[in-house]
C-alpha cells in the first residue's frame, strides 16, 4: 500500500520542511529552557563538587553561605578542626560583586580561602594556584580575565596567576578567588575615607574614648580596621566518617549551623532555585500548549486544503482508519523535523547563553516523546474534521 | 450477470419529515447493460444528483431496489453493509472535474484503488498501466496530475474508475470542461472502455455536444424518470 502521508510530504516538501523548521525553533527554546534549568541545578552541585567539603559549617539559624548571608568568627574553625572525626576545616569567604573586565562588567563570585585547604579551587586550566598571601588571583575562563591581567578589586589589583573552569556560583557567576586575607578585606573593610570618618566617629563618643583609659581608643580603631569574620568554615571529615555524625557536635556544642553535602544540595536546589524552577516550568507548560496549539493549527489547515481530495478518497472506498493514518503520520513527521531542528538549534545556541545550559539526553528523549504525543494529540482536530467529510461533496450537486 | 450492469426499480428519496418533507426521487426505473452508455438528463433541480448520490451508495434511498450485476445492494430500507467496499470494489466514478490526487504520480492514482482492495502493489501498478495504455495516456504514467492537459487528467479519471473493473461506471458530467472535440474524445474513450471491460456507463449531462451519441437516454424531471431512445451518433 502506498504511503499516502509520504507521498504528501514528498510533493509538498518545501512548505512540510519550512513548517518543521518555525514548529522546531519554538521546540529548541522549549529544551533550551529545561537546559537553563538542568544549568541551574548541575551549577549548584558543581559548586558543592568543587568546594571540597562534607560539611559546611555557618552562622546559626542561617541558611548561609549560598543561600543567605552568614558570618562567624574566623577562629571557630580551629574549634572544629579539634572535633572528632573532622580531617580538615578552613575558612571561606563568598561575595558576589561586580568586577571590570576590559570595557565590560563582569558579575563575579569572590572567593576567599588559604590555600592547600578546602575552598581552594580543585583544578586549573592555566597557570598556577596562589602562592603569595597577597594580590594573586585564580579566575573562572568564563570572567574573560586572561593570565597575567589584573583585576580590580575594591581598593586593590590582584594578578591573575591562574585560571580554572566551571567554577560557579550557584546563579551561575564565575568565581575569582583570593587569599583569605584578601578577600575578607574585600568584603568586610571600608575605605579610607570611612575608615578616618568612623575613627572620628569613635574618638567623638566619650564612651570609647575615656580620658583615664589610655589605650582603649586605640584598641578599638584597631578592631575597626580588622576584619576577622568569615561566611564559612568547609570542613572534611575523616574517611569512613558518617558526616552528619560529625555535623551533630558542631550544631550541639559550637552554637553554630552545620550541613551536611546532602542538606547543602536541598538547601540550593529545593530551596534557593525552587522559584526559578517553578518559573522555568510554568514557560516550559506554556510552550508545549503553544507547540500543540500551532502543530494542531497546522495540520488542521493542511487538513482543510484537501478537504476536496479527502471527499474523493473516501468516495472511492478508502477507509477512515486510512486517512486517520494519513494525517497522524503527517503530524509525527512534522513533530520529528521540529525535534530534530529544535534539537540542532539548541545544541548550536546553548554556548551564547550567560548561564550555563545543559542539555541532557535524558531530556531530549523525553522531549521527542512528549512532541510526538502532542503532535498525535493536535492531529485529532484535523482526523476529526476529516471524518466528517461527507463523499458525496466529490459528487457536488 | 443476468443481462444487467444495473438495474433500478421504483427508486424513491425524500429528505426531511413532515410539512417540510421534500421527495428529491419519486419514481426512478432504469436498467443498463453491460457494455452500455446510457445518457441522464434533466434541468437543475430535476434529481439527477440526488439519484448519482443514491447509485453511488453515498446516500440511502427512502424506498425501491437496486441491483448491481446479480446482487441487490438495496432493497426497501435494506442495504448491504460494507458500503465502501462497494464503491470502491464495484462502482467507477468520473467526476466533472478530474480531481485527482495531486500527491500521487498518474500510474498511482489509478493503482490506489486496486490498493485499497487488497491487491499487491506491483499488479495494482500493472493494471493501472494497461489501462493507462488503453487510454493513450501510457507515456504519462510517471507524471504528476499538475503536468497533464485537462483532457489527460479526464482519461486519467476513468483510467481510474475502470481500475477495481467495476460492473458500473457513474460519470457526473464528465464533459463539462471541455471543448467540443475533447468532450467527443471522452465519450468516444467511455463507448470503448464500456464495451472492452463489460461495464455499464451512466452519464449524467446537460451537454448538448455529447446528447446524440448516445442510444438510450433517461430524463429525469421532477423526480421521475422517463426513457428515452437517442440519435447514437458514432462519434
Amino acid at each position: 500500500m502506498i504511503s499516502l502521508a509520504g507521498r504528501d510530504i514528498l510533493h509538498s516538501w518545501g512548505k512540510f520542511v519550512f513548517t518543521g523548521v518555525g514548529l522546531g525553533l519554538l521546540i529548541g527554546a522549549t529544551l533550551t529552557m529545561a537546559g537553563v534549568y538542568r544549568g541551574m541545578v548541575d551549577d549548584a552541585k558543581v559548586l558543592l563538587g568543587n568546594s571540597g567539603a562534607d560539611i559546611w559549617v555557618v552562622q546559626k539559624d542561617t541558611l548561609g553561605p549560598y543561600a543567605e548571608p552568614s558570618s562567624i568568627r574566623d577562629d571557630a574553625y580551629r574549634a572544629i578542626r579539634g572535633m572528632p572525626g573532622v580531617a580538615r576545616a578552613a575558612n571561606v569567604t563568598y561575595l558576589n560583586m561586580q568586577v571590570q573586565q576590559g570595557e565590560r562588567d563582569v558579575r563575579v563570585m569572590v572567593v576567599g580561602f588559604e590555600p592547600g585547604e578546602p575552598g581552594e579551587p580543585p583544578y586549573l586550566v592555566a597557570g598556577r594556584q596562589i602562592t603569595r598571601s597577597h594580590y594573586e588571583a585564580v579566575a573562572d575562563v568564563r570572567t574573560g580575565f586572561q593570565l597575567g591581567e589584573r583585576i580590580r578589586i575594591r581598593r586593590h589589583d590582584y594578578a591573575v596567576v591562574g585560571l580554572t573552569r566551571r567554577m560557579v556560583s550557584s546563579g551561575g557567576d564565575p568565581m575569582v578567588f583570593l587569599s583569605l586575607k584578601d578577600a575578607q578585606e574585600a568584603q568586610f573593610l571600608k575605605d579610607n575615607d570611612a575608615i578616618v570618618n568612623e575613627r572620628a566617629r569613635t574618638a567623638a563618643n566619650p564612651a570609647l574614648n575615656r580620658p583615664g583609659v589610655p589605650g582603649l581608643l586605640e584598641a578599638i580603631q584597631a578592631s575597626q580596621t580588622t576584619s576577622r569574620s568569615v561566611n564559612a568554615v568547609l570542613v572534611q571529615v575523616r574517611q569512613g566518617q558518617d558526616a552528619e555524625a560529625v555535623a551533630e557536635p558542631i550544631r550541639r556544642w559550637k552554637h553554630l549551623e552545620a550541613y551536611t553535602r546532602a542538606q547543602m544540595e536541598e538547601i540550593l536546589v529545593a530551596k534557593l532555585i525552587a522559584t526559578s524552577a517553578k518559573q522555568i516550568s510554568m514557560f516550559l507548560a506554556i510552550l508545549a500548549v503553544v507547540s500543540a496549539a500551532i502543530v494542531a493549527f497546522i495540520i488542521y489547515t493542511m487538513t482543510l486544503g484537501k478537504i476536496r481530495e479527502i471527499a474523493v478518497l473516501k468516495l472511492i472506498g478508502t477507509r477512515s482508519r486510512t486517512i486517520a493514518g494519513m494525517i497522524l503520520q503527517q503530524a509525527l513527521g512534522l513533530g520529528f523535523i521540529g525535534f530534530v531542528v529544535g534539537k540542532v538549534s539548541a545544541a548550536l545556541w546553548a554556548p551564547f547563553f550567560p548561564k550555563y545550559v545543559l542539555l541532557e539526553p535524558g531530556d531530549a528523549a523525553r522531549g521527542f516523546v512528549a512532541v510526538m504525543i502532542i503532535c498525535a494529540v493536535a492531529s485529532t482536530l484535523a482526523i476529526r474534521a476529516a471524518l466528517r467529510v461527507d463523499p458525496a461533496t466529490a459528487i457536488g450537486g | 450477470m443476468d443481462g444487467f450492469g444495473i438495474r433500478i426499480e421504483g427508486l424513491r428519496k425524500r429528505y426531511g419529515e413532515g410539512d417540510t418533507a421534500v421527495d428529491a426521487l419519486k419514481e426512478v426505473n432504469m436498467t443498463v447493460a453491460p457494455g452500455e452508455v446510457v445518457g441522464l438528463i434533466g434541468p437543475s433541480g430535476s434529481g439527477k444528483t440526488t439519484l448519482l448520490k443514491c447509485l453511488g451508495a453515498v446516500i440511502e434511498p427512502t424506498a425501491g431496489r437496486m441491483t448491481l450485476g446479480d446482487e441487490v445492494i438495496y432493497d426497501d430500507g435494506w442495504k448491504i453493509s460494507d458500503l465502501k467496499a462497494l464503491r470502491r470494489d464495484r462502482i467507477g466514478f468520473v467526476f466533472q472535474a478530474p480531481y485527482l490526487i495531486p500527491f500521487l504520480d498518474v500510474t498511482d492514482n489509478i493503482a490506489l484503488l486496486p490498493m485499497l482492495a487488497g491487491r499487491p502493489n506491483g499488479a495494482a501498478r500493472q493494471r493501472a498501466l494497461e489501462l493507462l495504455e488503453a487510454l493513450d495516456v501510457g507515456h504519462r504514467a510517471r507524471a504528476e496530475p499538475s503536468q497533464l492537459s485537462g483532457g489527460e487528467q479526464q482519461r486519467v479519471a476513468i483510467a481510474r474508475a475502470l481500475a477495481n473493473q467495476p460492473p458500473v461506471i457513474l460519470a457526473d458530467e464528465p464533459t463539462a470542461p471541455l471543448d467540443s472535440e475533447r468532450a467527443l474524445a471522452v465519450i468516444r474513450i467511455l463507448n470503448r472502455m464500456a464495451r472492452q471491460y463489460d461495464t455499464a456507463v451512466i452519464v449524467v449531462t446537460h451537454d448538448e455536444k455529447i446528447i446524440p451519441t448516445f442510444k438510450r437516454i433517461y430524463h429525469i424531471r421532477d423526480g421521475t424518470t422517463h426513457e428515452e431512445a437517442g440519435e447514437g451518433r458514432e462519434v
